[in-house]
This record gives C-alpha cells, sequence and structure tokens, in this order.
C-alpha cells in the first residue's frame, strides 16, 4: 500500500503559491511518480503579497516576484490552460484545449480571483482594473508611475488599504470609499476598524465610508470619475476595485464534489467531500479555495485568504496524499495573517472574526502601536498587532490552550482602563469587500442574528 | 533530596562541572519553588512560553526585594535594555539594531567576516608550536573583544583599557552565594561607569566626526524613533561590549571541551568543515554558555505547569535544562553535531532573545574553525577543567591542552 501511495499519477490544478508547495512536499516525502502541474496563468509560479506593496512602490517589478523553488520538481508544467471540468469516476482532468489528463490522485489549488465590477461596460474603461496577478500589478504600477491626478480605491479591506497606502507613499491623492463603517473591519472588527479609519486619515486618505461607488463614468473610454451613493462626484482617473476575492470552483460545477461559492469543502486532513458529504480518498484540496473544519472554532468550515495557510494546508495535505490512512496528519495551523501599510506592520493569529468581544490590550494607539484581543464566550479567539508581533506567539498560546477571555493583568505596555466591548464584526453582506477571513456556518457575533430579515 | 534546595545545589561549585542531573531533577517538578520564595523553571514548553510572555519582566526594579538588588546603584542612571520591558526595551533594541542587522543594515555582520578572521589567525599563529596552550588565555579570551571592538569602533590603543573594565564587570557577575558579593560589585559597578563615561566620551568625538563604525552611528542615528540620549548611547554601547564577551568565550571553549571529549565529531568536523555551523548550533544547546536567566519577574501572579508564580517572585528560568528536555529533543543528553530541529534556548527565546546571535555564531564558528586547523591532533589535559565561579555564565577558567597524541 505505502509502495503504491509513492507512485502513480499525480495532477496539481493551480500553478500558484499552493499548488508549487504541495508539488515540493510530494517530491520531499518520497513520491517518485508523474506530477503534472495545470496553471491558468502563463508565468512560473509567483508570489502575490508584494503585488500591493513594494511592486506598487516601485521597489520591486511586478515580474520579479517569481516564487523561488526549493527542489527540483521533475514535474510536467501545464501553464497557461485552464482546467473546464473533473470526471472524478474515470479519474480525467479536462483541460481547455480538450485535453484530458488521468489522474491516481489530485489536488485542487485553484485559489481565487478578484471579485470584479459588476457593471461590465464600466469595468471595461480604460482606467479601471482589479488587482490579483503579476499582470493587474504591472499594469497597475504603470498606471501610478503616470501620476495620476487621483486613484480611486473601491473597497477597503487589506488590499485596497494596502493600494491606497502606496498611493499616499508615492505622493498620490487617493479617495477610498468602503459601504462598511471602517476599513479593515469585515476581517477585524470595528475596534481596530476606529483605529484604521484615524491611520488612514493621518496619512491624507480621503476617507469615505458608509458610501458606494453607483456609478463609474468615462469619457471616450476612459476613466474620469464616480458617482457615490450619498449624492457626491469625484474625479479620478484610476479606479482599483477591491471587492474581495471569488473562489476558482465553477469548473467543478459538475463534478459531484462539494464545490460552490464558498469554496471546496474537505476534512481535516484536506480530503475533499463530495455533495453529499461523503469523504473521497483521491481528491485533495489546499490554499484560498479550501474549506475545512478546525478545532479551535468550533469545527466550523473555514475558508481563509492568507499565505500562510496555503503553505501549510498544502503541505499537510501533499503528506496525505502519499501517506497511508494512520499516518495522515490533520491541518490544525492556528491561522495567521500579515499586511504592511502606512509603514505599519499589522499581524494576527486566530481568526478575529470569530468573536464577540474584543479588548485592546498592550501599545498605545496614539503612538502606533497596539495588540487587540479577541474572545468569544469566554475564551481567547484570535489577536491582531500592530508594529508588536513579538507578542503574536504569546497570544497565539493563548488561543491554543483555550486561554480565558479577557487576558489577565500585568501585560508589559498595558493599556490602561480597557474594558472589553463588542468586537463588531459586521455581517458579511453589509461589506463591500469580502471578509477576508470568512467563517462559513454560523457567525458568533450577535448583530448577525439582529441583521436577521423580521418576521 | 527536596527540591526547594536545588538553586543552592546547581549555584554549589562543587556542581560546576556538571550540573545536568541536578537539571533532570528540575524537569521532574516542573516547577520548583525554593526556601527563599525563588521559582525555578526547566522545561522547554514552560520557558519559551514564559519568555514570550508579555507578563513576565526583565527589570529587577518589578522584584519585591527590588530595593536590596538595587542597593547602591544609581536610580536615575539609564539602564540597558536587557533590562527593560516594553515599550523601553523595544525603541533602544530597534534603535540598535538599525545599525546591526536586518532590515536596515543586513550585510553588516557579514562585513566583519574578513576582520573576524583576521583576528582569529592572528591569534592561532601566535600559538605558534607551543605544546602545551591554554585554550582559554591563549586563543578564545582576548578574541571577543577584538572583534566587538572592531564593530563599535574603539581604537587598537585603548582595547586593552576595555579588556580591563569587561573583564571586572563580568566578575561582579561571577557570584557564588557563599560569597560575601558586595566588594566585587563595587568594583564591578566602578568598571561600567568607567566604560560607560569613556564610551560616551567616544561617542561624543564620533558625533562631531563620524568614522564609519557602529559607535558613529549610534551616535548620529536619525531614524523614525529618533535619538538616543547620551545616557542611553552609554548604557547600550556598554551592553553591546559586555553581553558578548564572556559568553562568546564560554562558547569557543566549550566548544573545544565538547570536542574533546567527542573524538568521533572532532573527526566528522576536520573532515567537513561545512558542518561547523550546525555543530556550533549543538553546542549551544548541548553546553549553553547562560545557563540560566536569573532576572525575571512576574508583573502578576500566573500560573506555570499548575504551579502559581506569585507577582514580584524571582523567576529563574533555566536554559540549559531547558535544552535537554527529553519532550523537545530526542536523546538530549547526546552531542549529535548534525543535529535537525534545533531550536535550542542557547540564545534565549522570545522578546529578548540574544541580539548578538548573528555575530556570535560567526565568530564561534570562525574561531572554531580556524583553531581546530591550526592545531593539529591533540588532547585535553584536564577534565572536569577548572571551572569559573559563575553557576549563570558557566565555563572554564582554564582548558590546557597538549598537542599530539589525540585526534586528527
Ligand atoms: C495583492 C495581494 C496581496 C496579498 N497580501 C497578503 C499578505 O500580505 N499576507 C497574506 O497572508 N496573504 C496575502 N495575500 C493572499 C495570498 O497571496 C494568498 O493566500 C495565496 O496566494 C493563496 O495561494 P493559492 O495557491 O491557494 O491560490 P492562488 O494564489 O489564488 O493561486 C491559484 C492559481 O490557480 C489558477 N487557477 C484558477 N482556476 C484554474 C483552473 N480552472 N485551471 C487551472 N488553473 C487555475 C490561478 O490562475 C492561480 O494561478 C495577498 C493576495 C493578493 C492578491
Ligand atoms: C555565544 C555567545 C552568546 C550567547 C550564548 C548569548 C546569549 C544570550 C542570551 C541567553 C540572551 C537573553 C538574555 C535574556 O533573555 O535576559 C542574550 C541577550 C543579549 N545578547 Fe547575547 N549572547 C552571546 C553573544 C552576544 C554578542 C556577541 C552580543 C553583542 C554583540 C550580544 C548581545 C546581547 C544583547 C544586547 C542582549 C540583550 C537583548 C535584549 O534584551 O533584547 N550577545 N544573549
Amino acid at each position: 500500500m505505502s509502495f503504491d501511495l509513492k507512485d502513480g499519477r499525480i495532477v496539481i490544478v493551480g500553478a500558484s503559491l499552493a499548488g508549487l508547495r504541495a508539488a515540493e512536499t510530494l517530491r520531499e516525502k518520497g513520491f517518485t511518480g508523474s506530477l503534472t502541474l495545470v496553471g491558468e496563468e502563463p508565468e512560473l509560479p509567483y508570489d502575490r503579497p508584494p503585488l500591493s506593496k513594494a511592486v506598487l512602490l516601485g521597489r520591486a517589478g511586478a515580474e520579479d516576484c517569481g516564487l523561488p523553488g526549493r527542489r527540483s520538481l521533475d514535474a510536467h508544467w501545464r501553464l497557461g490552460v485552464r482546467a473546464t471540468g473533473l470526471d472524478p469516476e474515470a479519474r480525467r482532468l479536462l483541460l481547455a484545449d480538450g485535453e484530458q489528463l488521468p489522474y491516481d490522485r489530485l489536488l485542487i489549488a485553484t485559489g481565487t480571483r478578484a471579485r470584479p465590477w459588476p457593471n461590465p461596460e464600466e469595468a471595461a474603461l480604460d482606467g479601471v482594473l482589479t488587482l490579483r496577478t503579476s499582470q493587474d500589478a504591472a499594469r497597475l504600477a504603470r498606471l501610478l508611475d503616470a501620476r495620476p491626478h487621483r486613484v480611486l480605491v473601491v473597497g477597503a479591506g487589506f488590499t485596497g488599504s494596502e493600494i491606497a497606502s502606496a498611493c499616499r507613499e508615492r505622493g498620490l491623492d487617493v479617495t477610498v470609499v468602503e459601504r462598511g463603517r471602517a476599513p479593515l473591519i469585515g476581517a477585524l472588527g470595528g475596534t481596530v476598524g476606529a483605529w484604521a479609519i484615524r491611520l488612514q486619515r493621518a496619512h491624507g486618505v480621503d476617507l469615505r465610508c458608509g458610501v458606494t461607488v453607483t456609478a463609474l463614468l468615462g469619457r471616450n473610454g476612459r476613466l474620469s470619475g464616480a458617482e457615490l451613493s450619498d449624492g457626491s462626484r469625484i474625479d479620478a482617473e484610476v479606479a482599483v476595485v477591491c471587492l474581495g476575492a471569488v473562489r476558482n470552483t465553477e469548473w467543478l460545477a459538475d463534478s459531484g464534489l462539494a464545490a460552490g461559492p464558498r469554496g471546496v469543502a474537505c476534512d481535516a486532513g484536506c480530503r475533499v467531500f463530495t455533495m453529499y458529504g461523503i469523504v473521497t480518498d483521491d481528491v485533495f484540496v489546499a490554499g484560498d479555495v479550501a474549506r475545512f473544519p478546525h478545532p479551535l472554532f468550533e469545527y466550523q468550515l473555514i475558508a481563509l485568504e492568507h499565505w500562510g495557510n496555503a503553505i501549510a494546508q498544502a503541505e499537510v495535505a501533499a503528506h496525505n496524499m502519499v501517506s497511508p490512512g494512520p499516518r495522515r496528519r490533520p491541518h490544525l495551523a492556528v491561522p495567521s495573517f500579515w499586511s504592511s501599510q502606512f509603514g505599519l506592520n499589522i499581524k494576527s493569529v486566530g481568526v478575529p472574526t470569530f468573536s464577540d468581544q474584543v479588548i485592546l490590550a498592550q501599545g498605545s494607539p496614539g503612538e502606533r502601536r497596539l495588540v487587540a484581543v479577541y474572545g468569544y464566550r469566554g475564551r481567547i479567539t484570535a489577536a491582531v498587532t500592530v508594529d508588536r508581533a513579538k507578542w503574536l506567539e504569546h497570544y497565539r498560546h493563548l488561543i491554543e490552550t483555550a486561554a480565558p477571555f479577557p487576558p489577565g493583568p500585568g501585560a508589559a505596555d498595558h493599556l490602561a482602563g480597557q474594558e472589553p466591548v463588542p468586537s463588531d464584526v459586521p455581517d458579511p453582506r453589509v461589506l463591500s469587500h469580502g471578509p477576508t477571513v470568512a467563517l462559513t456556518g454560523h457567525l458568533p457575533d450577535w448583530r448577525l442574528t439582529l441583521l436577521r430579515p423580521a418576521g | 533530596m527536596s527540591t526547594d534546595t536545588l538553586f543552592r545545589r546547581i549555584t554549589d561549585y562543587a556542581n560546576r562541572p556538571d550540573p545536568y542531573p541536578l537539571y533532570a531533577e528540575l524537569r521532574e517538578h516542573g516547577v520548583a519553588r525554593q526556601e527563599d520564595g525563588a521559582f525555578l523553571v526547566g522545561t522547554y514548553d514552560e520557558i519559551t512560553a514564559l519568555l514570550h510572555d508579555p507578563r513576565v519582566s526583565s527589570d529587577v526594579r518589578n522584584r519585591d526585594d527590588a530595593e536590596e538588588l538595587l542597593a547602591g546603584e544609581d536610580p536615575a542612571a539609564p539602564r540597558s535594555f536587557i533590562a527593560l520591558d516594553d515599550p523601553e526595551h523595544d525603541r533602544l533594541r530597534r534603535l540598535a539594531m538599525r545599525r546591526f542587522g536586518p532590515p536596515h543594515t543586513p550585510g553588516r555582520i557579514d562585513a566583519l567576516r574578513q576582520d573576524i578572521t583576521a583576528i582569529a589567525e592572528d591569534l592561532a599563529r601566535g600559538l605558534g608550536e607551543k605544546q602545551h596552550i591554554d585554550i582559554v588565555d591563549d586563543f578564545a579570551f582576548p578574541l571577543p573583544v577584538a572583534v566587538i571592538c572592531r564593530l563599535l569602533g574603539v581604537p587598537g590603543e585603548d582595547v586593552p583599557q576595555v579588556h580591563e573594565w569587561a573583564d571586572a564587570v563580568v566578575a561582579g557577575l561571577d557570584f557564588s552565594p557563599e560569597e560575601e558579593p558586595a566588594e566585587r560589585r563595587r568594583t564591578a559597578l566602578q568598571a561600567r561607569q568607567a566604560m560607560g563615561v569613556y564610551l560616551g566620551e567616544l561617542a561624543r568625538t564620533r558625533r562631531e566626526r563620524p568614522t564609519g563604525d557602529l559607535l558613529s552611528q549610534l551616535a548620529n542615528e536619525d531614524g523614525p524613533d529618533g535619538r538616543l540620549t547620551d545616557g542611553e548611547l552609554m548604557s547600550t554601547a556598554t551592553l553591546l561590549l559586555i553581553a558578548g564577551h564572556e559568553t562568546t568565550v564560554n562558547l569557543i571553549t566549550n566548544g573545544v571541551l565538547t570536542l574533546g571529549r567527542h573524538p568521533e565529531a572532532l573527526q566528522r568536523l576536520c573532515d567537513d568543515p561545512e558542518l561547523m555551523p550546525r555543530a556550533v548550533e549543538e553546542l549551544l544547546r548541548f553546553e549553553p554558555p547562560v545557563q540560566f536567566l536569573p532576572q525575571r519577574t512576574p508583573l502578576a501572579d500566573i500560573e506555570v505547569a499548575g504551579v502559581t508564580v506569585p507577582k514580584g517572585a524571582p523567576l529563574i528560568l533555566v536554559l540549559a535544562s531547558g535544552n535537554r528536555d527529553p519532550l523537545r529533543f530526542p536523546e538530549p543528553d547526546r552531542f549529535r553535531p548534525d543535529r535537525e530541529d534545533n531550536q535550542h534556548l542557547g540564545f534565549g527565546s522570545g522578546v529578548h532573545s540574544c541580539f548578538g546571535a548573528p555575530l556570535a555564531r560567526l565568530e564561534t564558528q570562525i574561531a572554531l574553525t580556524v583553531l581546530l586547523r591550526r592545531l593539529g591532533s591533540w588532547r585535553l589535559l584536564a577534565d572536569p577543567p577548572e571551572y569559573r565561579r559563575s553557576p549563570v555564565l558557566r565555563g572554564p577558567r582554564h582548558l590546557p591542552v597538549e598537542r599530539g597524541g589525540g585526534v586528527s
């Protein structure tokens, strides 16, 4: 049995971070069979986080973000071609060019794409774009190089906020329009959101919250500005649409797998479920496209758009693809995420949206250092630090050990007089950008129940 | 024996050559309260967690017995960041790090490679054809001070004086509970002050006329965290000089001692010098120069492995014991120079983890490589060797070896 598992045909769909790391791990674990990576993008795997940071600041070229290979893969690369379907019974992957790839085990790592601007005509205007791929980033960097008079950022999640930060650092005027009450509120809740409002304004961002863009305006096929729901109008030459991500699962529509808009559901070992909730043993999933149960979050199926999760999950999936049952490992890593914006380093551990309360535990918001700790029903479930990443390890430990919330007294640099307040994680539906951490299943925050349509 | 005397037994000079059985006893008991109210922790997971815990202070002013401990010190004198907590610790460490390593000055330590090699070769050449060598006096002892002086930009003619002060300061730490420490402490305090005054004056000169070295840069730093005050500059420079002195001496010496005891490992290293970086990591685990951290204090009652350590109590983290924890390291009592997954506590962990680690690593790797090449075959003349008094900065006072007759 175990000999078989190290041999045979493995196909990986999606040749980005998760796909590459899984391929490397398969070889590390002694897989000697044939390995094929299918990727829609023509480029070899590259890293996305710099695309909204260093690349927009001109510190790195969009084409310089290639992911370093950790080992030689001896793999077949099928780049620039899309997978269009799956026949799980015949174990064949269908490609857009008509080819059919047979496999013994399959890994789905198709990630997400940027949610497009809903009006296709407006989206087609010159100067309107989204940011997900290196080509997007190259285009946006070129547009910023031309020093537009104003950039419009639609949606103030992490990507939108990072773009706004890059614009300000380059001395460009930028307007950020966010439907929610604050930037980052979908991922980090109201308390950190309120802090982010002050941060952005202090850096000269023209921030408009509680407002939506109702139309992008064009002149001769070029973007000229936008109309907002409060009746105002702004002029802008560039608009970056940052409305969150869409999971790349359409190609699995007829596969009989549990794949849909929320992702591809799997068990703790990354094995994909069928639509009837029966676990498969030859189809695995990892990265942004996966929904997986996490014991720290009550076994709800969570989906994370996190660089670190893509790697950790890919490694577990690959391990399990070549290991017999009792040797298989669960994917239990505590989620963590980072972002850099406005000269600050924001990091999180745990799942901040899985919370009912939050407390500012350490730091000094005025001096740009902060530790916010999140709790759910009396235990610590997440922490967010601003320029204080060194404390994350401690809070990770508290999350893992289900330590009581709020954390006890005595921390160095603690913020005096703080009390827990509702974490104020809004219903994702009121946000214009998708939350970066999507807790699918029921959301613990009571505000969600308030939003249920009244009888 | 009762565990509340463990600390007394660990610090007992008679146990200096081999404290490891006592550490095993400590781990058996998890957290051991001592007769004087101090708490000893010796298991890897607990030590690591405490070193990351914001409720654990490095500032002894938070001790219940602070007044006694600080007798004779000027309370207004600036403290070095090893003895401070967030946010002061963070600011001072960050300011110093800007000119020491990544992200702002990534090449600094690597640029010293040639200098260090030259200094080590020089010392090794000085051994000549001598038959009997004291690894401490003839080689390990002069090296780190020479290197840190080069880094800071202390002029060559002042190095002997700086060395003398550094020795006196370190001797002040070399306590044993039996003796009356006042005299030693007074000498140490004076040396520290003299060193501070000297470095302060040097820094003022460098402020006017920078010479490209670390001290010049620290003196003229104007980053987002502002500038170091004169007092902060003095205490930071003094810290850098002292922290890397005896620790590195001991690591090099412990390296020679350990290799003398493990001929197969020595042979492997001679055959395959590429193994040296990993061997140095294993040394930091197996015979760490800093055996325990005696300065921690909880800022609130905290629970450690089921025991409540009260606010203000002395909390002693026995790094050398964590390094031998079988729950973390397979075959912990074996010296395995090619050990994988070796996240030892030799440089501490968490927010105060060793600032100078990249330098110490490079220095020790170079020193041992040069020394082994120059020594030819050799053997230990005294095993165990005579140890220094300190149970914290534990290492041989002398390590006599004889050329010929041994391995390689
Ligand atoms: C601008 C930006 C900034 C980011 N910054 C951070 C950050 O600071 N910190 C952080 O933690 N995370 C960050 N992320 C998120 C991080 O990059 C993702 O979590 C990571 O890329 C996920 O990797 P993945 O391999 O699962 O999916 P993806 O990187 O989305 O890769 C999926 C791949 O599959 C391909 N594909 C899709 N469908 C098909 C198909 N049918 N057939 C063949 N191929 C297909 C796609 O073309 C794509 O190449 C950022 C993301 C972006 C876009
Ligand atoms: C082998 C040599 C060394 C060893 C074993 C060692 C070990 C340690 C340990 C265990 C700590 C943690 C102290 C604590 O947590 O309280 C520490 C801190 C420190 N070390 Fe080293 N060290 C070595 C070399 C050096 C060198 C060469 C330098 C200077 C360039 C240096 C500078 C420092 C400083 C400044 C700190 C304080 C860090 C802080 O408080 O943030 N060390 N070292």
